[in-house]
């Protein structure tokens, strides 16, 4: 029987869909599926994983509650900070840069990411440590200032890391703004601050929250600034997932941190969606 | 300092510095450029096809490349630049902050380890759980059982069976800045008081259960091993309480030290010796109310990918001579007494290195059931975590 056009459209379709299908569920469901097991299970004696069913693994999990505290608090935060520093950065590059030189400029604000997190993480220790930033203080008598090792540190660290994040987003939905909507609103007699207000800041609106939710989520995870330049004091579940799995090699309690962790992405995902379908007042956002 | 044997090691301030200063100077070490360039990995990689490079150095193929695991700061690498030159072989160093990790590691399989330094406590275990190779004596000509030191050297065997190889052995102390802190310190008891008080921000303790939990339990006049539920749960709401106090939880304690970030710390003899050579004013103190000693091995993980190699390089270390480099440089005393015969006296009369038997009395060896003990992880879990 020959095929319809619309059955042959379907399994075009499906093939289409299938590479990227088979990818998902290779790399990222069958994962997960594999730490929802690992979850009920329980330690085995020397560590790793012992195939057993208890819910032991979740009733523990209250015992990590100050890393999922920190972490909740602290990637609001951070995404809430390098939006302040972000956006000023987008709107210069969009708007008010010279187009020659945008490109460049553009650039420069990927550059960083050429360098590995960690090594450009060091320089930041070795900025605050005593030999840096304290050391210049204290030659204008300011003294005994400690930087490193705070939580100011681990929000400086974060705040550099992922301002790029956070930036290209803000930029992107900046650089489509239709310019002649600002001479329009300048003709209609609205000064620069409330065209800024009413027309460039509600049109920027989908990358602002494309970046807040960038960061918010992957400073979920993030584990490496809290260790360096919080010392190992300022504790994330990251740094919780890896303790578990590296140190107390107890894989079930660690999965089970790890599939809280995603339902509270999950969580987190939703509402910053539905705050933007708010804001936007359409359910034509593309969120990440 | 070259690039593969830092990879995975932090880079110092000093190391930073150093680059960057060469490099606003406009010149790059020969080393630097092929790392950065991956020129030297490339070369490596051609030079394993059979005929093109060849070193007759060793009869056996010892490939191009092998991996070693260790501590931080912990080695002369400049003994591992001439083994490379003697050998063609270069080592790329994993550093590692607790036996924990290590172990972790090679349960999880593919750690491409080929020879590694374990402590006297989890040999035992290795050897239960299959991790390490018996060694094979017959390749280790350099070693002489004769000279060593039983005392500190016994575990490394298991049931009459050699797994592992004496590095050296040391102690668990303290790190004190005198020039910070007046007050005087002692025994664990003060560590951890003076931790809270006169050097309240600017004292650390090991990202290490053994040491962290152990000092805690000593300080309270408990052994160093107690996995004794009650003792844990003192031990733990002891290291809670100093915590808000703490500058940093980290092994890699010697940067924080030697800017004066950091006052006090735990600390392991080579360490002390280390910061003690280059900082007199920080000294290195044994707790009077206990602690720890020890022992640290080679071994060669079961998985190791070039065996050939792994051996070449313990033999090489096991070489009276290449080992009084690396004792001088490490700063930890040796188990060998041809070695100590050939260190010179102010090492051999350094009391951190060497300290009276007085002081060592009242210390315990770890005990093997720590490493494996879940509710000791536990307890270093929640307090990293509090």
């Amino acid at each position: 029987m020959p095929l319809t056009p619309e059955r042959k459209r379907q399994l075009t379709t499906a093939a289409l869909v299938a590479p990227a299908g088979l990818w998902l569920f290779v790399f990222l469901v069958l994962p997960f599926m594999a730490m929802v097991v690992f979850a009920f299970g329980e330690r085995a004696p020397e560590g790793g994983y012992r195939a057993a069913f208890t819910f032991a693994q979740f009733v523990n999990l209250p015992s990590r509650a100050a890393a999922f505290w920190n972490t909740l608090m602290i990637a609001p935060v951070g995404a809430f900070l390098c939006l302040i520093v972000a956006y000023p950065v987008a709107y210069y590059l969009a708007i008010k840069s010279n187009p020659k030189y945008r490109l460049v400029l553009v650039s420069l604000v990927v550059v960083p990411f050429w360098t590995s997190l960690l090594v450009r993480t060091y320089a930041w220790m070795y900025i605050l440590g005593s030999r840096g930033i304290p050391n210049l203080l204290g030659m204008i008598g300011i003294e005994d200032v400690r930087l490193l090792n705070t939580p100011g540190a681990v929000l400086l660290g974060i705040v550099y890391g992922y301002l790029p994040l956070m930036i290209m987003p803000i930029y992107v939905s900046l650089e489509k703004l239709d310019r002649r909507l600002l001479e329009a609103s300048a003709d209609l007699g609205a000064k620069p601050v409330s065209t800024f207000l009413s027309v460039t800041l509600p049109l920027s609106l989908p990358g602002v929250m494309t970046g807040v939710a960038l960061v918010t989520i992957l400073l979920l995870g993030e584990y490496l600034i809290p260790q360096l330049l919080g010392g190992g004091k300022v504790f994330f579940i990251g740094n919780a997932l890896v303790d578990l799995f590296l140190q107390s090699r107890n894989w079930p309690f660690g999965s089970a941190i790890a599939v809280m962790l995603v339902v509270v992405v999950v969580i987190v995902l939703s509402v910053a969606m539905r705050i933007a379908w708010k804001v936007s007042g359409s359910r034509q956002v593309d969120l990440v | 300092m070259t690039k593969w044997y830092r990879e995975n090691a932090p880079i110092t301030a000093e190391i930073l510095t150093d680059e960057w200063m060469r490099l606003k100077r406009g010149s790059v070490t020969r080393r630097h450029f092929l790392g950065v360039t991956g020129l030297g990995l490339a070369a490596a990689v051609l030079a394993r096809q059979p005929g093109l490079f060849n070193s007759a150095a060793y009869a056996e193929d010892l490939g191009t490349t092998m991996s070693l695991a260790t501590w931080p700061n912990y080695h002369d690498p400049a003994t591992f630049e001439a083994f490379t030159a003697a050998t063609g072989v270069a080592i790329e160093v994993n550093v590692f902050g607790s036996n924990e990790e290590m172990l972790a590691k090679l349960q999880a399989g593919g750690t491409g380890w080929d020879l590694f330094v374990p402590t006297n406590y989890t040999i035992s275990t290795y050897v239960k759980l299959g991790l390490i190779d018996p060694l094979d004596m017959s390749k280790l000509p350099a070693f002489s059982q004769a000279s060593e030191s039983v005392r500190f050297t016994s575990e490394g065997a298991v049931e009459g069976t050699t797994y592992a190889l004496p590095k050296n052995w040391g102690t668990t102390g303290m790190a004190v800045n005198t020039s910070k802190i007046k007050t005087k310190i002692t025994s664990w008891k003060d560590f951890f008081e003076v931790a809270m008080t006169e050097a309240d921000n600017r004292a650390m303790v090991h990202d290490y259960q053994l040491t962290t939990i152990g000092s805690a339990l000593v300080s309270l006049g408990y052994s160093f091993n107690s996995i004794k539920p009650e003792e844990l749960a003192k031990a733990e709401e002891l290291l809670i309480k100093v915590k808000p106090h703490l500058y940093g939880i980290s092994s890699d304690y010697q940067p924080g030290m030697r800017a004066a970030d950091a006052w006090m710390t735990m600390c392991w003899t080579n360490d002390g010796a280390q910061l003690n050579r280059d900082m007199p004013e920080i000294a290195y103190i044994l707790g009077t109310d206990g602690g720890e000693i020890w022992t640290d091995f080679y071994a060669i993980p079961k998985s190791a990918a070039n065996k050939p190699a792994g051996y070449a390089l313990l033999d090489y270390l096991m070489t009276p001579a290449n080992a009084v480099k690396e004792h001088i440089a490490n700063g930890a005393p040796t188990t060998d007494s041809r070695v100590l015969a050939l260190l010179p006296g102010d090492v051999t009369s350094n009391k951190i290195v060497y300290p009276d038997e007085a002081s060592l009395t009242k210390l315990e060896f770890g005990a093997a059931v720590t490493l494996t003990d879940p509710a000791r992880a536990e307890v270093m879990a929640r307090f990293k975590s509090a």
